[in-house]
């Protein structure tokens, strides 16, 4: 990968774990998960009877059924909960038709619909999520089903990992890049939203000029809120307007956004990066009731 | 009657000075963040080639992605009225000119006389052009020269899903961990590179004699690629000048004729 | 009504094929008519609860759309797409 890895994990955001304390899984009817393995980072979420009950997040290896099965292990670490006793479980994510042990694969267009509708509420019309390798623009109805999407996930301008990039170039860590690109007196012009090799160039030839670092990152910043908004307005928005995926935790382009969009998104209460596998995890649920209905 | 053509390029800027209809020195600098000390840098560098003095020039023009940014030229022209003039002058035959470069690809079509009649494709999407060529070799840890040798000596094809300079690195850096052999990741990111251009040029159109210009066209594994692709045989310059610098020979030339050289 | 965009903006250009999944009647006339392979008849992924079957983009040519379609969309002549014209319920449109 980049220098950098050598060096200082610049790109390297924190990962996490947790158990709900006010839940048990023995008192649960239907156990299912949720396993989104993205190209850049993996959450596994399983959830009793559709309420959050533990998950993980860490950044995915090289093998997507390991990272699946690292996941799904770690969420469950200290739980007494065991694989066997999940009764559905649900891909999605680039690696879903890799997860070894998911009954099912979904596109992450439509679990993170459900999952934006599960962590932000049913008035919720249009979701945006900014992942590792792409970025989609969804709308949906009051259930979380789509009605529309846009997605980009070829070219890596508007991506996580067109942002890790720039953290490398400037030796920043990711988790700084907000905050520190929001410390500038005056907003700079934005460097090329359409590629980030023509905006790296850029970038160097900015720091050459004698830029600090916080002015380059907001032109950078900038560049990217403004490449999502011209999604969005392609597609079309209605509110209540959503962001999901690790990039929501990004303030400098969220705030960027929001200003040039003059819509405010709401604040979540949990990662939004957890919210492909979510929706997952509630497909899950939905197809073992389906199931039953069968029966 | 001396001329000077400067083509600023992305990545290099090139210069050819030309007299009367011969070329008499050509050179090349690596365009820095001040485009206009990199075009005197290479214009020196080209003048003192030739063993004349800056004064015996008669007419610059330049041409090129970072040409506003030069002021002591005396006019500028776009990089298709450049490698018209330049393709046409060195192949006469020409009637389709593929001018790949760093950040950028152009095609342009010509009529018997030399005169475009169909303006370019220009492709500002690095994954079509040189970066991607260069982003690949600095992942892979192979000299960039050495790229074109080495996609030759694959045995095996393999498929390359990315289509994203960025994303294509680290899809090359899997392919690494697969222990996948160098050679057939520089083979597929070739024929990655000509795919795309392959489709483009399909789309405009392409009508015989086809020159390929511009710093791709050096890369052996990438023109095999291309010729495979097609079918046929391309016309690239070597002899007057070579590849990259067709466009700066162009601007050469009508600055010649802008004096009525 | 369900749109599905296919395709990308980068450094040349915005590249999309949208298709109605509302107005798709499975036809499978437009897979017939590609000459590059671009569509399929596959399980609406929009709807994971359903049943339905509809064309969509492969998951192949949705990255390359620009280079996947560029035969059918010479330059300098009206556009004519096979598929365009298969379609008998007018639920796929192109962008470019």
């Amino acid at each position: 990968m980049s220098n950098a890895e050598s060096e200082k994990e610049y790109w390297r955001w924190t990962e996490s774990r947790y158990t709900n304390p006010d839940l048990n899984w023995e008192d649960g009817d239907i156990i299912s998960a949720g396993v989104d393995v993205g190209s850049v980072s993996t959450q596994a979420v399983i959830m009793v009877d559709g309420e959050i009950y533990c998950y993980s997040s860490m950044r995915t290896g090289s093998s997507s059924p390991d990272s699946a099965n690292n996941a799904i292990d770690w969420a469950l670490e200290g739980t007494g909960l065991t694989l066997d006793k999940i009764q559905y479980a649900v891909g999605t994510g680039y690696g879903r038709v890799n997860v070894p042990f998911a009954k099912r694969a979904i596109t992450e267009i439509a679990c993170h619909a459900r999952g934006a509708n599960f962590i932000y509420g049913p008035e919720i019309r249009t979701v945006l999520d900014m992942g590792g390798q792409d970025c989609k623009a969804i709308r949906c109805d009051h259930r979380g089903k789509v009605t529309a999407f846009l997605m980009n996930d070829k070219c890596a301008a508007g991506t996580g990992r067109g942002m890790e990039v720039f953290a490398d170039l400037l030796q920043v860590h990711i988790n700084d890049v907000g905050k520190m690109s929001l410390e500038v007196d005056e907003e700079p012009d934005p460097v090329s939203s359409t590629c980030v090799v023509f905006a790296k160039s850029e970038a160097v030839g900015l720091l050459r000029k004698g830029w600090p670092k916080e002015k380059v990152l907001a032109a950078y910043c900038s560049a990217m809120a403004h490449r999502v908004v011209t999604l969005l307005l392609r597609l079309g928005i209605e509110e209540k307007f959503a962001i999901t995926g690790g990039i929501a935790k990004n303030i400098g382009v969220v705030k960027r956004l929001e200003d040039e969009l003059n819509i405010k998104a709401p604040e979540p209460n949990i990662d939004p990066q957890l919210a492909g596998a979510i929706g997952a995890a509630l497909f899950a649920k939905a197809l073992v009731e389906k199931e039953r209905k069968k029966a | 009657m001396i001329t000077a053509g400067i083509d600023c390029g992305s990545k290099n800027t090139k210069v050819a000075i030309v007299k009367d209809s011969s070329i008499l020195a050509t050179a090349s600098v690596l365009s820095g963040f001040d485009q206009e000390e990199s075009a005197e840098q290479a214009l020196n560098s080209a003048l003192e080639k030739a063993g004349i003095s800056r004064e015996e020039i008669k007419h610059i023009t330049a041409t090129g992605a970072g040409m506003d940014a030069i002021k002591f030229t005396d006019t500028n022209i776009t990089t298709i009225t450049a490698d018209a003039r330049g393709t046409y002058f060195i192949f006469p035959s020409v009637r389709t000119i593929v001018d790949i470069g760093a950040e950028e690809g152009t095609v342009v079509k010509l009529d018997e006389h030399g005169k475009v009649k169909d303006f370019g494709i220009n492709e500002k999407c690095a994954a079509g052009a040189g970066a991607f060529i260069e982003a690949m070799s600095r992942a892979l840890e192979v000299n960039i020269e050495e790229m074109g040798e080495l996609s030759l000596k694959s045995t095996k094809q393999i498929p390359m899903n990315a289509q994203c300079t960025i994303f294509a690195e680290s899809e090359v850096v899997s392919l690494i961990h697969q222990k996948t052999k160098k050679e057939d990741i520089i083979r597929a990111v070739h024929d990655a590179i000509a795919d795309r251009n392959t489709s483009m040029l399909r789309q405009i159109g392409i009508e015989k004699d086809v020159s390929l210009i511009g710093g791709m066209a050096k890369n052996i594994g990438f023109v095999d690629a291309m010729q495979r692709n097609l079918g046929f045989d391309f016309l690239i310059p070597n002899e007057i000048v070579t590849p990259e610098y067709v466009s700066a020979l162009g601007a050469a030339l009508i600055a010649k004729d802008k004096i009525g050289g | 009504m369900a749109k599905a965009n296919y395709g990308y903006r980068d450094g040349s250009g915005e590249y999309y094929i949208t298709i109605d999944t509302d107005l798709c009647n499975s036809c499978g006339k437009c897979v017939e008519v590609c000459p590059v392979g671009v569509l399929e008849m596959a399980e609406d992924e929009l709807d994971p609860l359903g049943d339905e079957i509809i064309a969509i983009v492969t998951l192949e040519h949705r990255k390359k759309i620009k280079y996947s379609c560029a035969p059918c969309k010479p330059s300098g002549e009206s556009k004519k797409l096979p598929c365009v014209i298969a379609c008998e319920s007018g639920a796929i449109y192109h962008s470019w």
